[in-house]
């Protein structure tokens, strides 16, 4: 544990220096979204699952917020700190283990994460779309998310030795995820042929959970199967990092 | 791979073979790099899985929407307006990224200066071909409108040039903003611009929704203006109006090549 | 006798086919300052990361601070200090955070962190630049923090893996003026290098290797005792090839090795060599008489320079 607070604490110091580029897409882009779709296009659309539409994305783009978050700090800082400034090398020499760099990482977006999503919800709360104080359990949801997506895109960026992958991991699995994800309208809206890849994403997993915790609406499966699927890529996800990491710094 | 400049002795060049030889080096660049291609592909990706998911998507939750005397499917509305988005964004990687990286660092321009061209040869070359990315992404996206039914053949025909009016105009202030900026974070700045009015340049909300104030500040910057023919041409509902947002686009598209070979002359032939 | 900090029997390394490190036998004990000699190639920094415990050996026995490497590495990391052939300073922490954060990874408290990351600052002579990036130093600079870095947890041996290279004539002698103080103090140091000079300068013993192999053990001393002569003579003739005056000069010295751009006589006494050359009738180009160095215990030993 003292060896992931030690990486913790090296990150922390990082991000003291660089967090003015991350208000923008942990903060902003979230609350623009919310007054442009939310409430510009919410007034065109009655109700959703008797929600006003502003209630009814609120929870979506929490978690949006958190996916895009956790994949962000997971690709370039990840690869950069193997192939550039060799920071992982580096902790490979001292007596720190494997488990602690990814462990130290991991928490370290688990911080991002919470931060931007507690910015998020005061906001939200302050235009009116929080009801319900199972708010509360959104964070947790949250942090589960981040290590869902944090784990295994930082194992796919220790395993990389060329960024160019990252705008196309960008452009054709975030976006698309965050657009169809069930953020902006419910999944069985989809044609039968893409709702697999839906149910796939662990985006649409969470916004079941938020939103099933913000407005207490019935989500498509159990909570317990949300939770577990998000649980088990989040597990797979640690075991590829271990892989990856250990592969990197060896020999 | 050498690209050539053709230069007719003793004689001035015709302007068309000046902008001509700076296409014909960005298609040899184009060619070096089968990842190029993915990046190109992807621009125009955006822009539709947007109107896929809120057009389409978000779109059955709404119905119909009338924007003044005017009722029109939500898909119907948003389609022209990612259309505009992608003809910006297609011209915007091209000046901003790719421009400056030959600007600043590659130093291209330096050794086509070399030459018998100018920097305004320049400028105008690397325009048009912005503007032609542009207009592959437009084609592609007209095609697909006219396959959802959100446009017809004949309007769509119509369409396309005013897309590629579009791609000049944000073609040239992504080259004039390249020519003033620093560095590369500052392209952080020009990528919140660039959202922001991706968000709210009456895109997916009729503008007249918003404070009067807010209105006429939007009503001053491109994309709205850029929306606002598109729309009025795809839906098939031309007004004299559009007539005002097409003089915006062509001055501004002058103006930015003004400043543009301007401060391309003060940087590099100083 | 103290037990050996770093003892190695038939140790191997493999990549694949491979064979990088083709069984050597080590032992350093406390206090001593032990350098690999070889060209690139010849399996120093091999052996350096399975004595960093960063990789594992394909075969042999290798204990470091009489633990097992594999199984006790992160023990034993604890108590080396590690100064990596390419710099790994982190580029978004300061000169002094770089050794404070260092200081973490091994559980050391933060205060007592900042105290040695003073003394330390203080001692590889950067204190001006204590709060400046990492990227405005120089690449002396650099390698002198990267030292610092390496001594952070006041470790029982240092590992310094080729720590000149890539430095000017100035930078380099401030480094070798900073490890023989910490040599003094009595650091244990284990370097590679493939500047002869260097080893001669730093080490109390060497070993010579080549080609996955140790070729020579001993003291630097010894080795130029055992293996050279005594002095070298280098020849030069002009546009004419070294290699055709072997004949010609045969029986002058004990030894001729023709460079491609110059001839080495070894002798016992240089001088009467040069006078034995001009009474054959040959006038090189150039003439120089010098003492024996390890580049010609290596060239002896292998028939190849060390830097080429």
């Amino acid at each position: 544990m003292a060896g992931t607070l030690a990486t913790l604490e090296r990150n922390l110091i990082t991000y003291k220096r660089n967090w003015r580029a991350s208000v923008f897409s942990s903060f902003v882009l979230p609350l623009l979204f919310i007054i442009s779709i939310g409430i510009g296009v919410g007034r065109y659309v009655g109700t959703v699952n008797g929600w006003d539409y502003l209630s009814f994305i609120v929870p979506g783009v929490l978690a949006a917020g958190a996916f895009q978050t956790a994949h962000g700090e997971s690709t370039f800082a990840v690869m950069s700190d193997f192939k550039w400034s060799r920071a992982y090398h580096a902790m490979r020499a001292t007596p720190l283990r494997i488990g602690h760099m990814i462990g130290g990482w991991q928490l370290y977006i688990q911080i991002r994460v919470f931060i931007g999503s507690a910015i998020f919800l005061a906001v939200s709360a302050l235009f009116g779309a929080v009801h319900s104080p199972w708010v509360l359990v959104t964070p947790l949801v949250c942090a589960l998310l981040a290590l869902a997506v944090g784990a295994p895109v930082s194992a796919f960026a220790a395993s990389l030795n060329s960024q160019s992958y990252f705008p196309l991991l960008t452009r054709f699995v975030v976006i698309p995820a965050t657009l169809f994800s069930g953020v902006f309208f419910p999944v069985t809206q989809l044609p039968t042929l893409v709702l697999p890849l839906a149910y796939a994403s662990p985006l649409w997993h969470a916004v079941e959970l938020c939103r099933a915790a913000m407005l207490g609406t019935e989500p498509l499966w159990p909570a317990p199967a949300h939770v577990g699927y998000l649980l088990l890529i989040a597990a797979a996800g640690l075991v590829w990092a271990n892989r990856a990491y250990s592969k990197r710094l060896k020999d | 791979m050498v690209t050539t400049y053709a230069v007719t002795h003793g004689r001035q060049m015709p302007a068309i073979s000046r902008v001509a030889s700076i296409l014909s080096r960005n298609v040899a660049a184009l060619r070096s790099g089968p990842s190029y291609w993915l990046v190109l592909l992807s621009g125009f990706f955006e822009p539709m899985l947007y109107l896929l998911s809120i057009g389409v998507g978000v779109g059955a939750l709404i119905g119909n929407i009338s924007v003044g005397d005017k009722t029109l499917s939500y898909a119907a509305f948003v389609a022209p307006a990612m259309l505009a988005v992608s003809a910006m964004s297609g011209a915007l990687a091209e000046t901003t990224y790719n421009f400056f990286a030959k600007f600043k660092f590659v130093r291209s321009y330096d050794s086509i200066l070399a030459t018998p061209l100018k920097p305004m040869d320049i400028a105008a070359g690397e325009l048009v071909w912005a503007m032609l990315r542009g207009s592959l992404y437009t084609v592609c996206f007209l095609i697909i409108m006219v396959a959802l039914d959100l446009t017809t053949p004949l309007w769509a025909l119509v369409t396309l040039p005013a897309t590629m009016l579009v791609g000049l105009a944000f073609g040239s202030i992504g080259m004039a903003i390249s020519t003033m900026i620093r560095g590369w974070q500052d392209f952080d700045l020009v990528h919140v611009g660039q959202f922001s009015m991706f968000l709210f340049s009456g895109t997916f909300s009729p503008v007249q929704d918003y404070p009067f104030a807010v209105e006429i500040l939007i009503a001053l910057t491109p994309l709205y203006h850029a929306v606002e023919v598109l729309r009025a041409l795809s839906t098939g509902a031309p007004s004299l109006g559009i007539l005002v947002s097409i003089a915006y686009l062509a001055l501004t598209t002058l103006a930015g090549l003004m400043v543009a070979s301007r401060r391309m002359s003060k940087a590099l032939l100083a | 006798m103290t037990e050996p900090l770093i003892y190695a029997r038939a140790l191997e390394k493999k990549f694949g086919d491979f064979a990088a490190v083709k069984g050597i036998d080590l032992e350093v004990a406390p206090g001593e300052a032990f350098g690999f000699l070889g060209p690139n190639g010849a399996g120093k920094s091999s052996t350096m990361r399975m004595i960093g415990c960063v990789s594992e050996p394909t075969g042999g026995e290798l204990r470091i601070l009489g633990m097992d490497p594999v199984r006790d590495g992160s023990r034993i990391r604890a108590r080396l200090g590690v100064c990596p052939q390419h710099d790994n300073l982190d580029p978004d922490l300061t000169v002094f955070e770089n050794l404070t954060t260092y200081a973490r990874y091994f559980g050391i408290p933060r205060s007592e962190g900042r105290r040695r990351a003073t003394e330390l600052i203080e001692f590889v002579q950067l204190a001006e630049k204590a709060d400046g990036k990492v990227e405005q130093l120089s690449g002396g600079m650099k390698r002198r923090l990267t030292i610092a870095r390496a001594m952070v947890n006041e470790p029982d041996l240092v590992l310094l893996d080729e720590p000149t290279t890539g430095l000017d004539p100035q930078a380099r002698h401030l480094l070798w003026e900073r490890l023989f103080r910490l040599k003094q103090a009595g650091t244990t140091l284990v370097l590679t290098t493939h500047y002869m000079d260097e080893a001669e300068q730093l080490c109390d013993r060497l070993v010579v290797m080549d080609r996955g192999k140790v070729v020579a053990e001993g003291s630097p001393r010894y080795l130029i005792d055992t293996h050279s002569t005594k002095e070298v003579v280098e020849l030069r003739f002009g546009t004419e090839s070294p290699a055709s005056f072997v004949e010609k000069l045969a029986g002058i010295g004990d030894r001729l090795d023709p460079l491609p751009d110059r001839l080495l006589l070894y002798t016992a006494d240089g001088e009467g060599a040069v006078s034995e050359v001009h009474r054959r009738g040959f006038t090189p180009s150039s003439v120089l008489v010098r003492r024996s160095t390890l580049e010609d215990v290596f060239l002896i030993l292998t028939g190849r320079t060390l830097v080429n």
